[in-house]
């Protein structure tokens, strides 16, 4: 079992690289692998629990939960989520919140860092 | 594990997008990130601009008086004074008409830094992808 640290920046509106980065660690989860996965510039629209599930847009506060339950660690960036209106209330149950150290800190551990940038 | 090297590689021009300020402050915080590691581990990130990202490099820009931002100028300036290296591409400054003296290489202003901005060959940037542990595109 290896550890896989995804650093997601894409937003969940506009492009499908955060359904991509999902889809990847759950990949991954399913073959036994440990993944992180840190939220930061526009993907800390996770960061918002209750978004309205609508076909034409997509939603992944359900797989993110589902991942979570399977031991996916999930950080959002405080100061990019605090910068977009995104409070500490908002946050999803079992999603943390850190600033851009702990993702830096976890590159030093895992075995492959995948970086997927934004827009 | 000890010290881990990262390569922030920055490709996208400033202000376009959010990318340079992004890898630009995480770069920085690898002075903090100790809080999460293990006693005796650390992260040695060094940035380098390539393509249009070297124009983030370009001194005496005015984010705070036209954007109300702070300046990529200024954090590229914060990484210095921080220690943390500042690669420039030559072959894309001069595909820009870049010279160094239009490049900001040190931190005078904000009281000085022990390090400047080097230029490189794209050549180097490469053999430093190479050798890191992991590379972050921005």
């Amino acid at each position: 079992m290896a550890e896989l640290t995804l650093g997601v920046f894409p937003s969940l509106v506009g492009s499908m690289s955060l359904d991509f980065s999902f889809k990847l660690a759950e990949a991954a989860i399913a073959k036994g692998h440990k993944v992180n996965m840190w939220l930061s510039g526009n993907a800390v629209m996770m960061a918002k629990k209750g978004q309205k599930a609508f076909k034409d847009y997509s939603h992944l506060e359900k797989r993110m939960k589902e991942l979570m339950s399977k031991g996916m660690e999930i950080t959002v960036c405080e100061a990019c989520a605090e910068a977009r209106g995104y409070h500490k209330e908002d946050v999803p149950e079992g999603m943390k919140r850190a600033s851009m150290d702990w993702y830096l800190a976890k590159t030093v551990k895992t075995d492959r860092l995948l970086h997927i940038g934004g827009e | 594990m000890g010290a881990v090297k990262l390569l922030f590689v920055v490709q996208r021009p400033p202000y376009k997008s959010e990318n340079p300020r992004l890898a630009l402050t995480h770069a920085l915080a690898s002075q903090t990130a100790e809080i999460y590691m293990d006693e005796g581990d650390s992260v040695v990130p060094t940035v380098a601009f390539v393509g249009d990202g070297v124009l983030n490099a370009v001194k005496g820009q005015q984010a705070m008086k036209t954007y109300g931002v702070t300046s990529t100028e200024s954090h590229i300036k914060g990484c210095l004074m921080t220690d943390v290296p500042i690669w420039v591409c030559k072959e894309d400054m001069e595909r820009l008409g870049l010279k160094e003296d239009q490049i900001v290489s040190d931190a005078e202003d904000m009281g000085g830094a022990d390090i400047s901005t080097k230029f490189v060959s794209f050549a180097e940037i490469q053999k430093e992808m190479e050798s890191v542990k992991h590379l972050l595109f921005f």
